[in-house]
């Protein structure tokens, strides 16, 4: 049925099939497509590993793995989560539904897109294969540095750190291209009559990842290649003894690593009012302060770095700059929750899935930001540095934050991209185990983390063993709760109900006039928004 | 028609790739900036005494000696792995009255039976006192080169500048030792 809106489009539809499609796509759709994909294997990949490591932590002294391997899985969990779990679900959000949303064709720039997704497998396989030439003898494992990649622990590092250097720059590159898209698409291909403060939430909070996205990876990028070249070309960036300085990595490496944190949020920032809206059935609160408020933590992310390492040393001053500017993000993240808030205030709610997750989203990201506004304080800082307070702190943001909101975009867009209802019986069944087993396995951590267990390491004290037992059993749980993601993502693309062109009674917006799923080739005549 | 729509998505393509293309500069311009940070860095730090940097060789200009107070000037030492030394300073304290020249005493002694080479890295603190401290003369500015077995007594000339603020009392001079790299050829 779809195909007879487009059938004089006959050359378009005439693509390869079976690999040679998805190598060659350079359609929006299937590109959104495969970056989910890739997402949801990486977010199980790096979850298994963690499995591990909380298998480990189940009881003091070491009983499963070697403390060496230990530190190799904390770190590729968090490279792997951040790089191609979180941030490949946003750009496949993005690639999906921003030319949607807006009334575009396609992306600006189709064939650079291809392009960048077909990177990440390839930076996927490096960071992971340490593992496998481990198993044969060669090189010690994948990188162990944690995800920071601190000198100078790194630049005596095995081989690991340099493949994680060469995955870090294909993820650059590939992230860059995607932004670049992004930014183009939003500013050339809208469709006429959408002034950008007409934009859907969605592009807005995107357009600020994409412009810190290409300001801040090339940081990031030129410091792993010192680190590259204080490894094997004789250089001492990060050599004290060569008058280089360890501590100027780690600025460097937060100059990119905090804007970081919002880059992989501001997606989901976007999308979230969206959602609210459509199950409150009430219009967005404040527009217009929303997209301020984005753009003022954008700028302030790139100017708080140093609130990462209070405790290396630094002139008071410094500390009492960084302290401030950091707790100054909350005034604009507070109007944000304000609104997201307000857009649900008295709504004619109805909890489906995708609600459930926003409105948990909302109270356990709250959780997330209040806890990082203690840990801004210098002076408390000094106790709470490197313990489980901030393991769990920065799970409440990314876990809660970044990828129960991604969950929530993904049963909320699934009916649209697949055309079928997911099973919502199953979905809120997911949605609860996953609540509660993240609350029961992150809260014990925050006791634990106060109680001075330090993060990071493989064995601890007596007394943390009960707290480290409820919150194993409770990851656990998490974790097999994914599986139930998992099979409803894969039934629901199978089959299952017919779904509606507009799915969600209150959903608005372009995207929910099309068909589910959308044709092919959408919008091939511009849509006019008055 | 179809002709107009054709120029129009030709138009659109070009626009594209133009808006991509401008884009790369603020790459670029990021890309320069990160490796511009290097030496802003070591500037902020001379500045600021961040990291307790100390200048190099300290000239014994106006070297006038402030009778009204007393410094502490303690010394902590240690070596970094790869370089199998033992080092440590002669005296753990000294008290010095700002612009008094003193010399004080390390004490390295090579452990291994092969001929090792290390670079000592100072570092002061608090770091605003890092400025004040003179070196006139010190084991720190070249590699030291010690045989196997060999013990070296290695002097350190210095003066606390009298313009240092006198809330200062107790300055730490540290020394890390670390195996000496190659020198360029």
């Amino acid at each position: 049925m779809s195909y007879t809106t487009t059938a004089h489009h006959d050359a378009h539809e005439d693509h390869p099939s079976g690999i040679m499609r998805w190598l060659t796509t350079t359609n929006h759709k299937d590109i959104g497509t495969m970056y989910l994909i890739f997402a949801l294997i990486m977010f199980m990949v790096g979850g298994s590993m963690i499995m591990l490591v909380r298998a480990e932590l189940f009881q003091p002294g070491m009983q499963l793995v070697q403390p060496e391997f230990f530190n190799q899985l904390i770190g590729v969990h968090a490279l792997i989560m951040i790089f191609m779990a979180l941030m490949p679900a946003a750009t496949g959000f993005a690639n999906w539904m921003l030319p949607l949303q807006i009334g575009a064709p396609d992306m600006a720039l189709p064939r650079l897109n291809n392009w960048g997704f077909w990177l990440l497998p390839p930076a996927a396989i490096l960071l992971t294969l340490p593992y496998i030439l481990a198993l044969f003898g060669i090189g010690d494992g994948a990188i162990a540095t944690g995800w920071t990649f601190y000198a100078p622990l790194s630049v005596q590092g095995g081989i690991g750190v340099d493949f994680a250097i060469f995955a870090v720059h294909l993820l650059g590159i590939s992230s860059v291209m995607g932004s670049i898209n992004v930014i183009v698409t939003i500013f050339n291909m809208r469709a006429p009559g959408m002034t950008l403060m007409k934009m859907p939430m969605f592009a807005w909070g995107w357009l600020i990842t994409a412009f810190l996205l290409i300001a801040t990876i090339p940081v990031l990028a030129g410091a792993v290649t010192m680190l590259l070249t204080d490894r094997h070309f004789g250089t001492h960036f990060f050599d004290a003894a060569g008058g280089g300085d360890p501590i100027m990595f780690q600025h460097l490496f937060w100059f990119f690593g905090h804007p970081e944190v919002y880059i992989l949020l501001l997606p989901v920032w976007g999308f979230m009012p969206q959602i609210l809206q459509t199950f409150a059935r009430k219009p967005m609160y404040g527009y217009k302060v929303q997209v301020y408020s984005l753009w003022a933590i954008g700028a302030l992310s790139v100017v708080v770095w140093a609130h990462h390492f209070f405790t290396v040393g630094m002139p008071v001053p410094a500390l009492l700059y960084f302290m401030y500017s950091t707790m100054a993000i909350s005034i604009p993240l507070a109007v944000l929750f304000y609104c997201w808030i307000a857009t649900i205030w008295r709504g004619s709610m109805s909890f489906e899935t995708p609600m459930l997750f926003a409105v948990g989203w909302i109270i356990l990201f709250g959780i997330g930001g209040l806890t990082g506004l203690v840990l801004a304080d210098v002076a408390a800082d000094a106790q709470y540095h490197h313990t489980y307070f901030v393991v769990a702190h920065f799970h409440y943001t990314l876990f809660a934050g970044g990828i129960m909101g991604i969950m929530a975009g993904v049963y909320y867009w699934l009916p649209k991209m697949t055309g079928h209802m997911y099973n919502e019986k199953l979905g809120k069944l997911h949605f609860w185990l996953t609540a509660i087993s993240f609350n029961l396995t992150f809260i014990p951590q925050f006791f634990l983390g106060l109680a001075g267990m330090p993060r990071r390491i493989p064995d601890y004290a007596l007394q943390f063993s009960e707290f480290n037992m409820i919150s194993s059993i409770a990851a656990f749980v998490l974790g097999a709760a994914q599986l139930l993601f998992v099979y409803n993502i894969i039934s629901c693309a199978r089959g299952g109900k017919k779904a509606t062109d507009q799915v969600w009674e209150g959903a608005q917006g372009l995207e929910w006039t099309l068909p589910s799923p959308p044709p092919y080739h959408s919008f091939t005549e511009q849509p006019v928004v008055k | 028609m179809a002709a107009v729509n054709q120029t129009w998505a030709d138009k659109r393509r070009q626009e594209n790739r133009q808006l991509g293309l401008k884009l790369l500069w603020i790459v670029a311009a990021s890309i320069l900036f990160v490796f511009s940070l290097v030496p802003l860095y070591d500037l902020l730090c001379k500045v600021t005494g961040l990291n307790g940097k100390t200048d190099g060789v300290a000239s014994l200009e106006n070297a006038r000696v402030d009778m009204s107070r007393m410094v502490n000037v303690e010394f902590t030492s240690s070596v970094m792995p790869g370089l199998g030394w033992n080092f440590y300073p002669k005296q753990p304290s000294i008290q010095v009255r700002p612009g008094q020249i003193e010399t004080v005493l390390f004490v390295a002694k090579n452990i291994t039976n092969q001929v090792v080479a290390g670079q000592a890295v100072p570092s002061v603190s608090p770091g605003k006192a890092s400025s004040y401290f003179k070196k006139i003369e010190c084991f720190c500015f070249e590699r030291q080169e010690l045989q196997p077995g060999e013990t070296r007594e290695m002097p350190l000339r210095f003066y606390v500048s009298p313009d240092m603020p006198d809330d200062v009392r107790v300055v730490t001079l540290s020394y890390a030792f670390y195996s000496a790299i190659e020198p360029a050829k």
